[in-house]
């Protein structure tokens, strides 16, 4: 785009970018030259749901996010730091692998899809389909925590990861709603705070007792969690979890005749 | 355990007077049909394992061995075929879904076979491709609506997006590392190289050995996203999402837990040992929107620089389907008909589901061009391709190029005994069990695919010299040079093809 550089404020290894009403591919394309420079931390404002911010950067870079970002904020991630003052679309973190976001709001479906690595920390409330297909290998572990609840379909065909749901906004009493957690889940954790029946889970996960390196890992998610969004770790971490676990690393290894 | 009540499907035939007893046989078959019996020093075999692979035949040095077909006969009827009562006996005996591999193997109309070719004679003279050039370079992307030039430069205004250029229309289907060995995955990817075309890695990923040739790969990104990260979108010339497969339209994979061996967990970035399950759906692509969302997202990752295709199985609705896909941004549409192969899918499936892929390419052809965006995307041809003719008539029907998995496996050993999802191939390909899979050698492999591509663009040049066309470009949906024989009106206007004679 041509005038690209009346968008840009920069001040050391700051930059400031104004996105009203730029087209996400020219929002993007400037993203993508600001950061093949030596610059730290993009501060982008007046967003208003650009897509694929935070995709094809490749490097850690520090993006804050003023206003709401469209779908598929940081698809393929592979490095950036994005903190969002506002609430996430769907496919926040879609097959991200490397990097962080941070969401000072609510995020809408698709969550953390197939992701392969990096973190993500929700505030408040995520949609249906959260963590769908969420892979691990070795010592790259992707992180979900949400600080809300979830809608159906949560963990579904999980492959891997770490998946956290804190509940902090249900009312006393007030359980999780989501159907169809874990079905198809075969590698990986969830833990769940505040109460989820049987009925909830599908048939591949079985609720376990958490053990002590289960308090050990939580300890760590939830107090990066709290950390971010200023609650006290301490208070959380004493509430009820449970942890899903996959009952087969081959759910479907009964299914066929050879 | 009970004994099986099924029969075997072949017997071993294994001359006395020839057989040494060199226990070759046992070595070399992957399904432990043959074991030698030390009491009585003598080689014998388990028929009822024997899928009739012919690896030990292949490799009997004093060709002692033969395969039959089990004769044992059941008294004829239509209805209840041999093969009828032999899947409701393992589905008695197991309670599960029966599972195969290779493509449809059922009696469906093979409509290349009721197709036939024109060739020049007297008014306009043939061209003998043995003395003149033959352009078989074909261009995989979009095109844009219209070009503007700039007349004081003499440069193009209009800005273009990437095309791949394939020196031989033909590609290596998405067969992915797991499904077969990376020794497969490495000689088709040298193959591909070599005869200036590309392979497909399918859904498992690319193992980081064959980085290298990303110049001839496209990637696929399927729902599972298995092994999908910047670095592998960026090595790629082509992406491919895959929503779906010939084999089995409208379902996913699942890699057996045992496939998953410690470089395919490596490469897809699963734990070893565990099932690699792929869902039915992408679960972020539940309309036409969200696949553009996906298309865009992969264009933004790799700024650009790459084209997208979308795979889907041949279908009812084929036609309005690749619209929607061209329309949400798609370069090329590649289509999978009812005969297209898979490492596994459940036998009903593969042999029920899905269209003849003719009459999908020539509907979706016929489709873009009557709503004017054939420009838009170019159409690859997918599932059941078997030689050199059904190539050239299938780019009269309308496709830009093809893909072809069987044969491609066939020319490095594969004799379709549609074992593929047992993962003990005895051939080496469809296997990622490290003794067998030493068995090919991309050295060979490669050297053998490419002489299989030097050999059909040699034919494809005799056809289109024949038809007094220099040019496959001049072929492209040209289906004046095709006729049929044998077929309804319906099918002749499906195929948009007049009967021969006319």
């Amino acid at each position: 785009m041509d005038n690209a550089t009346d968008l840009i404020n920069r001040s050391g290894s700051t930059v400031e970018i104004d996105a009203t009403g730029v087209y996400y591919r020219d929002l993007n394309t400037v993203l993508r030259n600001v950061c093949s420079g030596d610059v730290e931390r993009i501060e982008l404002r007046n967003v208003c749901g650009q897509r694929y911010i935070g995709t094809d950067l490749g490097r850690q870079v520090n993006i804050d996010i003023h206003g709401t970002p469209g779908n598929d904020l940081g698809a393929f991630m592979d490095g950036p730091r994005i903190t969002v003052r506002g609430n996430a679309q769907d496919g926040c973190g879609n097959t991200m692998n490397e990097g962080q976001i941070v969401v000072h709001g609510h995020a809408g479906d698709i969550t953390g899809f197939a992701m392969r690595g990096g973190k993500i920390f929700i505030r408040d409330n995520v949609g249906y389909r959260v963590g769908i297909h969420m892979k691990q290998y070795l010592s790259k572990v992707p992180w979900l925590v949400i600080g809300g609840t979830a809608q159906d379909f949560l963990g579904e065909y999980m492959a891997g990861g770490l998946l956290v749901v804190l509940g902090l906004n249900l009312k006393e009493g007030e359980s999780h709603k989501a159907n169809f957690i874990g079905t198809g889940m075969h590698a990986g954790v969830m833990y769940i705070r505040g109460s989820v029946a049987k009925e909830q889970l599908g048939k591949e996960v079985g609720a376990v007792e958490l053990e002590e390196q289960d308090r050990r890992i939580l300890g760590d998610l939830v107090g990066e969690f709290a950390s971010h969004f200023g609650y006290d770790a301490g208070h959380i971490l004493a509430g009820k979890f449970t942890k899903l676990v996959p009952l087969s690393l081959r759910p479907y290894g009964r299914l066929y005749a050879y | 355990m009970l004994k099986t009540l099924l029969p075997s499907r072949f017997i071993v035939e294994r001359d006395p007077d020839r057989c040494i007893q060199c226990q070759v046989c046992v070595r070399q078959c992957g399904f432990d049909v043959h074991y030698y019996d030390a009491e009585d020093d003598v080689v014998r075999a388990r028929d009822e394992q024997c899928v009739a692979c012919h690896r030990c035949v292949a490799y009997c040095p004093t060709d002692a061995l033969t395969i039959r077909k089990n004769p044992l006969s059941y008294r004829d009827n239509f209805n209840w075929r041999p093969e009828t009562i032999e899947d409701i006996i393992k589905q008695a005996e197991t309670g599960g879904i029966l599972l195969t591999g290779m493509g449809n193997d059922k009696s469906y109309p093979i409509y290349w076979d009721h197709l036939v070719l024109n060739a020049s004679q007297v008014t306009n003279p043939s061209i003998d491709p043995l003395r003149e050039p033959m352009e078989l370079r074909t261009y995989l992307g979009r095109r844009p609506d219209s070009v503007e030039i700039d007349w004081e430069t003499g440069r193009l205004k209009t800005s273009l997006t990437p095309l791949v250029p394939l020196e031989v229309p033909v590609m290596f289907s998405a067969i992915s590392y797991g499904a077969i060995s990376l020794n497969v995955h490495e000689s088709l990817a040298r193959a591909a190289r070599e005869a200036g075309t590309l392979f497909n890695t399918g859904e498992g990923g690319l193992h980081r050995s064959l980085y290298q040739y990303g110049p001839n790969t496209t990637v696929q990104v399927a729902s599972g996203r298995f092994g999908v990260h910047s670095e592998y979108l960026d090595v790629a010339r082509m992406i491919e999402i895959k929503i779906g497969q010939g084999a089995k339209p409208g379902i996913g994979g699942h890699l057996p837990g045992e496939k998953v061996s410690a470089e395919v967990a490596k490469t897809r970035m699963i734990p070893r040992g565990t099932d690699a399950l792929s869902p039915a759906p992408h679960h972020d692509i539940y309309s036409i929107e969200d696949l553009s969302q996906l298309i865009y997202a992969l264009k933004e990752a790799t700024n650009y620089t790459k084209p997208v295709s979308v795979k889907i199985a041949a279908v009812h609705n084929s036609a309005a389907i690749a619209s929607g896909i061209v329309r949400a941004g798609a370069d090329i549409v590649a289509i999978d008909g009812l005969r297209g192969a898979t490492g596994a899918a459940p036998k009903m499936i593969r042999d029920n589901v899905g269209i003849p892929i003719e009459l999908a390419l020539a509907s979706v052809d016929q489709r873009l061009r009557e709503e004017g965006i054939r420009n838009r995307a170019s159409i690859v041809c997918a599932g059941g391709i078997r030689n050199s003719a059904d190539v050239v008539k299938a780019i009269a029907l309308g496709a830009d190029a093809v893909y072809i998995g069987t044969a491609a496996l066939i020319a490095i050993g594969c004799h379709v005994c549609q074992a593929c999802h047992t993962g003990r191939c005895s051939w080496g390909i469809t296997t990622t069990n490290d003794y067998l899979v030493k068995r090919i050698n991309p050295d060979i492999a490669a050297q053998r695919l490419v002489n299989l591509l030097r050999a059909w663009s040699l034919e494809i040049k005799e056809m289109l010299g024949g038809m007094g066309v220099n040019a496959l470009e001049s072929l492209r949906g040209n289906r004046l040079h095709l006729r049929g024989v044998g077929l309804t009106d319906t099918e002749l206007e499906i195929l948009g093809v007049r009967m021969a004679g006319s």
